[in-house]
């Protein structure tokens, strides 16, 4: 217990490899009902080239996570503490001026709605040509040119003549790639992509999913990839973060969190959703009580309202001290290792079908 | 025989299975109109959001009809409860042909079919509260439940997993999940015989959407509800309907029970669908892909023949040229119907994948000839 | 685009025949002989006789009026000489030209509404954006709380305070008056400068708040966050990317307020004595003076239609979405 609960605040050993890391994020927005603590003591690491999948409900502050990341909050109005050290330079201090020269250069993103994400007055080729020019000093013509390569690299058909069209004339899925093309052009190391396929169709969802994993392997682009859907995440991720109400609840390798997951949030999330090859004949078990208002945590764990297992542990605890996560593969509950291993086997993986 | 002379409406129907269909569309139309021209506006176009769509719904039955956006999946949901007026096609309810009824001919058949909505959010009039909002539909239809309207909604509330004392609560103080639940308390408050539900659980978070599918579920079963169940979750499809309709631009392309639909489709894009699903299984990238190029094309023009053939990896002239009707092919099980020419092998593994993505396949290509 | 300019026109045309036409017959109703109007004092049967045939009054009311209609496109005679296309008819009482009186007047009104026009745009929208770029300082404040006292202001009650001040206490400034800008630009601009500060005001305040809102709105679009997530400068994306969505509202607020601001160029005009086309316009009903009025009226609501496609040309401009639509 003791060795777990100073985890939070002292810095993970980080690995060489790790190119994102960040330290014991919280991050708060003032509005009129009070404060909201939309993060609160976050850390993980992205190492380079590898995909960290962050799994999470609305409200569970994954996207927060990740605007703080690049610096897009508003400083009026929220305030973001801890550490972001990307490459060896802390961003979370870092003046405006520092940020533009990082964002769309060093680190991208890909928001999740294309339509309402590119600007409807400008066309596709200058908002893609616009960053590099930026970033590189490239001139127009360079800027023109290269965006044409990364139209017809993610796949847009005609990219000399779609340069000059509009993002309305272009379909959801194109948009999309439109998106990515911009946010790849000036070759970054980090891409965060913000549930980038939510908005499309089935079939356009995996056609864009593996472009991402195809661009990936040209670049070498570290990804964070935000969804809140587990099928998506088995396919894209290396390793999987699941948040809770502005936690993490549990890491580790996404093949280590899907089969053999430890968290009650992650057995409710794998059990409340129905599978193409899953067994009929087995109800669905919803997690019940909805998500908690960050305006008013519960105390302790913020999921022990909504968890089947509180019984199990001794002295209430789970209702009145929060549970730590440790490095590692690792599960923020204080259920103790072998209750987590017996209720697992015992009672979801036989829902799993 | 003398069955057939006293019951003439059972003609025609011993093919179709389980008896009578509670409601049957067949050809059904809805052509939303363009204008546009110079010097007076004209129609100059349609979408065809729905276009010759062919569905029967057995009594007590859950059918799932699955398509990506633009498919006419929700205007189809719309035109079956007749919030939308057909442009062609016939809709027959019960053996009584509504497609054109008027309110008044449509009144008694109202309160038969029920629709539950998509966004939980805006469907509940904000100013109402949920006693009022679940109790008015029995207002309108001058229906008096013994022991009242109130004793009713109270019970309606119970059986949708909400607490009766929150009668005179207004909607924003419930969550989505909440929400929705009124509004299959809404719906079931006229003890219909046939729910249209489009999209019911798509707006809300993951956790939640398996309450709502599993009071879905239990209303079904229990009650004898027929359901159309309309979503773009394959997986919530299968789980929910005994049978699926798979849609495309406008037309069923393919439909069949559950277990032929989900193990042995025949239509390649119903095998692009299935494909395109992904698991949260790690070990499901094995699974064979295929990958159309391309997004759906637009209804306004849609392609000729079979509209698929524009993403299809099999089309031929013939599919150009030539509307695949919707039939049963050989070795599929009766009520298995598919639309196409070239029909793929009963299996979903076919060994190799299908890459018709353009920038897909020349990145891979670059990968596998740099190994 | 063409065909939508041609319909634009087409119903423009239309829209002006609706309006002659009901001016005409509304006026028509008034039991009054027009031809005693126009005669004066101490007018002799006869002499009424022969102004009623001069001027048609003794054809049947259509006739009149198609000789009217017809009179704009190709011109008419009268007794007192050829007036040219457009003709719009005689003043009952000046018998001057009516498309001679509206042109002398023209370029006052024209002076007032365009100045003040380009005063309060220009002042309402820069300090409409200086709010929304220092959001929650106390610049926004004072700019808002400003804006928030200066709308509230009337031109009949503001203009008489600052004439009070500027003209008749301190002496800063000679009563406004109309010099023409082809004589003397400077004193052209000076004699208008307190009716434009005036007009501007009030209208300077509403678009001060409109703007201001508008941005606060626009800074919160996904796309412009995207363009900040990509490293574009806050000025760039401020300008480039915000300012171009406000546009939009900014105009179409615009295109109403037109025709106030025409309005408004006739409160001024009373106010500060000016002889411009509001007041031409008052007058000549307050006279019954028939052609004058026909003529104000279909002048005015020319210019209005004409502005309404302008601002929907500049929709196509500013938005690619309206403009291949």
């Amino acid at each position: 217990m003791t060795t777990l609960t100073k985890t939070e605040d002292t810095p993970a050993p980080t690995g060489p490899e790790a190119f994102l890391s960040v330290r014991d994020l919280r991050v708060r927005f003032s509005t009129e009902d009070g404060v909201v603590n939309a993060v609160s003591g976050l850390s993980f690491d992205v190492e380079r080239g590898k995909t960290l999948g962050i799994v999470g409900e609305s409200g569970s502050g994954k996207s927060v996570t990740n605007l703080a990341v690049l610096g897009l909050h508003n400083p009026k109005s929220s305030a973001v503490e801890g550490e972001i050290i990307l490459d060896g330079q802390e961003l979370v201090s870092a003046s405006e001026k520092e940020m533009e020269k990082i964002r769309g250069n060093k680190a991208a993103m890909i928001f999740q709605d294309p339509l309402t994400a590119l600007s409807p007055y400008y066309t596709v080729g200058r908002q893609i040509a616009e960053p590099f020019m930026k970033h590189t000093g490239a001139s127009k013509k360079e800027a023109k040119a290269r965006a044409i390569e990364m139209l017809d690299k993610v796949g847009i058909p005609q990219p000399a003549t779609r340069f000059n069209d509009y993002p309305h004339q272009f379909s959801g899925g194109m948009r999309q790639r439109a998106m990515i093309a911009m946010a790849l052009i000036c070759d970054p190391d980090l891409l965060i992509a913000d549930e980038p396929t939510t908005a499309l169709d089935v079939t356009v969802q995996a056609q864009i999913l593996d472009l991402l994993k195809d661009l990936q392997q040209e670049f070498g682009s570290a990804i964070i990839f935000i969804t809140h859907d587990l099928g998506v995440i088995a396919n894209m991720a290396d390793d999987l973060l699941v948040m809770y109400g502005g936690r993490a609840v549990e890491r580790g390798s996404v093949r280590e969190v899907l089969q053999t997951p430890k968290h009650p949030y992650t057995w409710g999330l794998l059990s409340s959703m129905p599978r193409l090859g899953g067994d009929l004949d087995e109800p669905l078990v919803p997690i019940p009580g909805s998500p908690p208002s960050l305006l008013n945590p519960p105390p302790g764990c913020a999921f022990h309202p909504r968890c089947a297992f509180t019984d199990e542990v001794n002295g209430g605890l789970c209702s009145s001290e929060k549970p730590l996560l440790a490095t590692g593969r690792a599960a923020a509950c204080h259920l103790s290792a072998e209750q987590k291993q017996t209720i697992f086997i015992d009672q979801i993986k036989p829902r799993l079908g | 025989m003398s069955k057939n002379v006293t019951l003439p409406h059972q003609q025609g129907s011993t093919d179709a299975g389980p008896g009578e269909p509670l409601l049957s569309v067949e050809g059904l139309e809805k052509h939303f109109p363009i204008y546009g021209g110079f010097p007076f506006r004209k129609q100059v176009g349609a979408v065809k959001a729905v276009d010759g769509v062919d569905l029967q719904i057995y009594p007590g039955e859950a059918l799932g009809v699955v398509g990506e956006s633009g498919c006419g999946k929700s205007t189809t949901g719309r035109l079956v409860t007749r919030l939308l007026e057909p442009t062609g096609g016939k809709i027959t309810y019960a053996g009584q042909d509504i497609t054109h009824a008027g309110r008044k001919q449509l009144a008694p058949i109202r309160s038969e079919i029920q629709m539950i909505f998509q966004d939980p959010f805006s469907s509940l009039n904000p100013r109402q509260t949920v006693g009022t909002i679940i109790k008015s539909p029995m207002e309108v239809n001058g229906i008096n439940p013994p022991g009242g309207r109130e004793t009713r909604v109270r019970e309606l509330l119970e059986t949708v997993g909400l607490n009766p004392e929150h009668y005179n609560r207004f909607p924003h103080e419930f969550s989505g999940g909440q929400r929705q639940r009124i509004g299959v308390a809404r719906a079931l408050a006229l003890e219909p015989k046939l729910i249209v539900a489009d999209e019911p659980v798509s707006a809300l978070d993951v956790s939640i959407q398996a309450q709502v599918v599993n009071l879905l579920q239990k209303v079904q079963s229990e009650l004898g509800i027929a359901f159309m169940f309309i979503a773009h979750d394959l997986a919530i499809v299968r789980h929910f309907s005994q049978r699926v309709a798979v849609m495309y631009l406008g037309k069923v392309v393919e439909v069949a029970d559950r277990d032929s639909l989900y193990t042995r489709p025949r239509h390649p894009y119903t095998h692009a669908l299935l494909s395109a699903v992904p698991e949260a299984d790690v070990d499901s990238a094995k699974k064979d892909r295929i990958r159309l190029s391309g997004d759906v094309p637009s209804p306004i023009m849609p392609p000729s023949g079979c509209r698929f053939r524009t993403r299809c990896w099999k089309a031929t002239e013939k599919c150009a040229s030539e509307d695949p009707p919707l039939v049963q092919i050989s070795g599929n099980r009766e009520g298995h119907l598919t639309a196409c020419h070239f029909p793929e092998e009963p299996t979903l593994s076919r060994g190799k994948d299908v890459v018709l993505d353009p920038a897909l396949a020349a990145l891979e290509d670059g990968h596998t000839a740099k190994d | 685009m063409l065909q939508f300019l041609l319909r634009r026109l087409t119903g423009a045309v239309v829209i002006m025949f609706l309006i002659g036409a009901f001016t005409f017959f509304l006026f028509y109703t008034i039991p009054q002989d027009f031809a005693e109007l126009a005669c004066g004092k101490n007018c002799s049967p006869q002499s009424i006789a022969v102004i009623r045939e001069n001027l048609g009054l003794d054809k049947p009311i259509t006739t009149q009026f198609w000789e009217f209609m017809g009179g704009i496109l190709t011109g008419r005679d009268f007794a007192t000489g050829h007036c040219p296309a457009p003709c719009l008819g005689v003043s009952f009482e000046t018998s001057e030209f009516v498309w001679a009186s509206i042109i002398d007047r023209f370029p006052l009104t024209l002076s007032l509404t365009v100045g003040g026009l380009v005063i309060f745009l220009v002042l309402g929208l820069g300090s409409g954006l200086l709010a929304a770029w220092k959001r929650g300082t106390w610049v926004d404040k004072l700019v808002s709380s400003t804006s928030m006292v200066l709308s509230s202001f009337q031109i009949y009650f503001l203009g008489p305070i600052v004439l009070g001040i500027f003209v008749y206490s301190t002496g800063w400034l000679e009563n406004p008056k109309y010099v023409p800008f082809t004589e003397n630009p400077a004193a052209w601009a000076l004699g208008l400068l307190i009716p434009w500060a005036v007009m501007a005001t009030i209208f300077t305040a509403q678009y001060t708040r409109m703007a201001r809102s508008t941005m606060i709105e626009q800074l919160q679009e996904e796309h412009v966050r995207t363009a900040r997530a990509k490293g574009m400068k806050q000025g760039y994306v401020f300008f480039r990317y915000a300012w171009r969505g406000s546009l939009t509202p900014i105009v179409t607020i615009l295109g109403m307020d037109l025709s106030g601001l025409l309005a408004g160029a006739v409160v001024t005009e009373f106010t500060f004595d000016l002889a411009g086309i509001g007041r031409l316009a008052v007058n000549s009903s307050l006279s019954k003076d028939l052609p004058l009025t026909m003529g104000v009226m279909l002048f005015g609501a020319f210019f209005i239609l004409i502005l309404n496609i302008i601002v929907d040309l500049a929709y196509a401009y500013i938005d690619p979405r309206v403009r291949l639509a």
